[in-house]
């Protein structure tokens, strides 16, 4: 069988983009039309080849082009970036290139996670600490679609820890950088302070009132989030490190100190118990004094389950986002497609990886005489549930695409 | 813009192509613009170019406002004292005041300042921020009734909310309304009447979400329309400066526009406002130094060292962390106030954006002034520290320079002060014997023979051997002799 380092290969990497990755569909879903268009011809892709060498500025004409570029260049990993007042590859001929469209982006990483990770660090997963990404996926999937309006959205796994989210609808991708800095802005509750390491509260709210109104729904997912995740599973103040972060939170100096008391004596009472001990003080107190405490309590929550977002791949539209389909130089896995409904029931250790991929080809050896084309070379591998997930998408875009056009009032705004 | 085919006589002009106005007599019924009909009208040369400087020091105060970092309400009370002296926009109810022709001026000079602007993305980018914020003074400025029939005569393009759908998202909208208490709030907000734009038109109220949002749509409540005007009149702008841009090659243009427009657009790239005001005595006050004289002080009074730095800060743009601190320490010492050091930094990091600035350097410029961290007052480097081993890129020139580049060094930077090259074979007898602060004191003897030191005079009698007492004495020098030697020390008065 082949091991995962004969699975990462130059020569299996070359298999795979040989007879398994879906150009056709990732053109499908960049171009929103059957014959290039300046979406796909203006289109930068850049690719991360051996010896850390990394190559910008590339465009292709069609699909096929891309393919034969990546074939002979073999990238262990290619990466897309917007589209261009001018074709990228003349680059050095033309007066000006500037980005003019790209799509709405979010990344989601695992690592932004970690102060608050108590079952894995850094690179590693683990279906417990997933859980935070679904949460991150309910929350982000619902404020897109309901408060901006935007309804053609793909997640992709991100062949680690992390996932992206692609937003492909027209207005999304003519955004500016200074309406995407909005967006980001809107949506970022908890930001990474800089070079210390640890993430810092947003103020959330104006003086002393109530949540924002996007925010108190975000809290109502999350709420069942917080109860599983984070007092249960991953125990988050079953330490004392732990508890002296949540502490940090409470604005009143005196609960602080009598659950400091309370939890020093025993340290690593289970994490559910003690959000009880401070539900207990909370109640214990008369109004006026237990707004600012419940309060810090939602921020808690809030912190502890709310998306973290890359602020900075969502800001601006030149930035390179790994492509889907694209296999993890780590892992090996594929960046697959997923459905947000199923983001639960999701399992990154099940995704396929390229060594499983090659391995299911060679079992269904081709049948003498019978042509073998890309298409149904994918259909005999675990990967093609995930292409036609694509490629239903593309459709879908490429039919929104010919009713704007039929129709061209309907987007007048 | 100024078609001979399309000229008409100024008092003839069809009042329609300025916004209508039911009750007003006058061509520009209003007092805010958004300059969407260019004027076309006969001009003189002169006032072609005069109304366009005069506006220009209003967009220099407002430049320099944002450099210094004021705070909106100090910006606005500056940026009006200056549009007091050169650009006077009265509100419509001054009667006695010649309306029309100030809105002309303000016309005019706009669209001069156009053409002058649109040539670079970096001018147009400067230009719309300048516009857009003298737009906001006025706005803000604006008696209610005359701003409300203003915008009573533009489309914005917003769809009024029925009180159905006001109901509908009550608790959405209520909880996101601002007022002082609640009582007031509450009647406030019943008052209130909402618009429904494309959230990408509010993307500062998006992006603090003071806005209610719904699939797209930004409800927001006529007390943050302003935000809307803005963004509409910074997008106009916007585009109408980069059409400009496409067509002035194509300007029917007889020499006498293009050297105005040049000279125009220097001024601003030069980002110094004395340029500018020079003539208006500001600066003259006494020892206080201010950002825009540190670079024609560099050119008179800087020893070899500082000038370096001080180039090297004008052309890249930049310093690196050794150089700004060497260099600030000094100008500290000169008497630079804080203030206008941060203004002169951030002016001369052009090419960073406030927000980079703010984060990366101010912090750094506040510390060396002892304002924050340890609050150690620092002193400035000495000769002796910078000339000792391992300062680099930033010591002693009359060390680190190799003979060749040292000599044409000195030519290029102090000939304009009397230096010759029969100066040279003197000084580089001195660099070879590693005598540095006494080449440099010769440096400073020559250079200051037209205020009389001679040879052996040395810095009041001494070596060098600090730069800031090389600067120092030099300043007391020219300021001895100024009114006597008729000196050019424009920087230092008028």
């Amino acid at each position: 069988m082949a091991s995962t380092m004969d699975a990462l290969s130059p020569e299996a990497m070359l298999t795979f983009y040989r007879r398994l990755y879906p150009f056709k569909s990732v053109y499908g879903w960049l171009n929103h039309d059957h014959m290039p268009t300046r979406q796909w011809t203006h289109r930068e892709f850049a690719f991360t080849l051996a010896g850390d060498v990394y190559v910008r500025y590339k465009s292709y004409n069609n699909a096929d082009e891309l393919k034969a570029d990546v074939c002979k260049l073999n990238p262990s990993r290619f990466e897309i970036g917007p589209v261009y007042s001018a074709r990228p590859r003349d680059k050095k001929t033309v007066r000006q290139l500037t980005p003019l469209q790209r799509e709405l982006v979010f990344d989601i990483d695992m690592t932004d996670y970690d102060p608050i990770r108590t079952c894995c660090s850094e690179a590693n997963i683990c279906k417990k600490c997933w859980k935070w990404i679904s949460a991150a996926v309910k929350v982000l999937d619902e404020s897109v679609r309901e408060h901006y309006g935007y309804e053609q959205l793909l997640w992709v796994y991100s062949g680690r820890r992390g996932i992206h989210l692609w937003i492909s609808d027209p207005e999304a991708l003519d955004l500016t950088d200074a309406q995407r800095k909005a967006v980001v802005g809107w949506m970022n509750v908890v930001v990474a302070s800089g070079q210390n390491e640890g993430m810092k509260k947003v103020n959330l709210r104006a003086g002393t009132k109530a949540l924002p109104p996007p925010l108190q729904a975000a809290l109502d997912t999350l709420l069942p989030y917080f109860t599983s995740i984070v007092l249960e599973e991953q125990d988050c103040f079953g330490s004392e490190k732990g508890y002296e972060a949540l502490l940090e939170f409470i604005p009143d100096v005196k609960v602080a100190d009598s659950l400091r008391k309370t939890w020093s004596a025993d340290p690593t009472k289970p994490s559910a118990s003690k959000w009880l001990d401070l539900k207990a003080e909370v109640k214990a107190k008369d109004r006026s004094q237990r707004a600012p405490l419940m309060h810090a309590m939602e921020d808690i929550i809030l912190h502890y389950t709310y998306p973290r977002i890359d602020a900075e791949v969502s800001k601006h539209r030149n930035h390179l986002l790994k492509a889907p389909f694209c296999i993890h130089p780590k892992t090996g896995r594929v960046c697959v497609p997923v459905d947000p409904r199923g983001i639960d029931s999701f399992d990154p250790e099940r995704v396929p990886t390229i060594g499983q991929l090659l391995g299911e080809l060679d079992e269904g050896m081709v049948v003498e005489g019978e042509e073998s084309s890309p298409d149904s070379d994918v259909q005999r591998t675990s990967l093609a549930p995930y292409v036609e997930m694509m490629n239903k998408y593309a459709t879908s875009l490429m039919d929104l695409k010919r009713k704007a056009k039929q129709d061209p009032d309907t987007l007048a705004w | 813009m100024f078609k001979s085919t399309e000229r008409k006589p100024f008092q003839q002009q069809d009042t329609a192509i300025y916004q209508a106005s039911t009750s007003s007599h006058l061509q520009y019924p209003h007092r805010l613009n958004f300059y969407d009909k260019p004027p076309l009208f006969d001009v003189t040369i002169e006032e072609f170019e005069t109304c366009a400087l005069e506006r220009l020091r209003v967009l220099a105060e407002i430049e320099s406002s944002a450099a210094r970092n004021r705070t909106w309400e100090e910006s606005k009370t500056a940026i009006r004292a200056q549009a007091e002296k050169h650009l006077v926009l009265k509100q419509n109810s001054a009667k006695y005041d010649d309306l029309d022709g100030q809105r002309r001026k303000d016309h005019l000079s706009h669209f001069v300042l156009r053409l002058a602007f649109c040539r670079s993305e970096d001018l147009r980018r400067r230009f719309v921020k300048a516009e857009s914020t003298l737009f906001k003074v006025r706005y803000e400025d604006d008696i209610l009734t005359d701003r409300e029939a203003f915008l009573n005569s533009r489309n914005f393009n917003t769809i009024p909310v029925l009180p159905d759908e006001k109901k509908k998202y009550e608790s959405q909208l209520y909880s996101l309304y601002y007022g002082k208490n609640e009582t007031e709030r509450k009647a406030a907000f019943e008052r209130e009447k909402y618009f429904k734009v494309k959230w990408t038109r509010v993307p500062d109220l998006v992006e603090k979400r003071r806005v209610f949002l719904n699939r797209g749509w930004a409800y927001v409540p006529s007390q943050e329309q302003s935000s809307i005007i803005f963004g509409e009149y910074e997008n106009q702008l916007e585009k109408a400066l980069e059409l400009t841009a496409r067509l002035l090659p194509r300007l029917d243009e007889d020499t006498r526009l293009i050297p105005i427009l040049n000279n125009l657009s220097q001024g601003f790239i030069a980002g110094s406002s004395s340029e500018w005001m020079g003539e208006n005595g500001e600066g003259t006050c006494g020892e206080e130094i201010r950002a825009e004289m540190i670079d024609d002080m560099s050119k008179r009074h800087f020893p070899m060292c500082m000038k370096t730095l001080h180039d090297r800060l004008q052309r890249d743009n930049h310093l690196k962390h050794f150089g700004r601190l060497q260099y600030g320490l000094f100008l500290k010492v000169l008497g630079l106030s804080i203030e206008e050091a941060v203004a002169f930094w951030r002016k001369s990091f052009s090419r960073i954006t406030d927000d980079k600035f703010n984060k990366e350097y101010r912090y750094n410029i506040r510390h060396s002034y002892g304002l924050e961290g340890k609050r150690a007052n620092y002193p400035a480097k000495n000769c002796l520290q910078i000339m000792a081993p391992g300062s680099g890129e930033y010591g002693c020139p009359y060390k680190t320079y190799n003979p060749d580049n040292l000599q044409s060094a000195l030519l290029s930077t102090y000939s304009h002060q009397g230096l010759k090259a029969a100066d040279l074979p003197d000084i580089m007898q001195l660099v070879n014997a590693n005598s540095f602060h006494t080449a440099c004191t010769r440096v400073f003897e020559i250079t200051h023979s037209s205020c009389g030191v001679k040879k052996g005079d040395g810095v009041n009698g001494e070596h060098v051997t600090h730069p800031n007492q090389y600067a120092a004495h030099s300043r007391e020098l020219y300021k001895a002799t100024k009114g006597a030697a008729e000196s050019e020390d424009v920087a230092m008065g008028p």
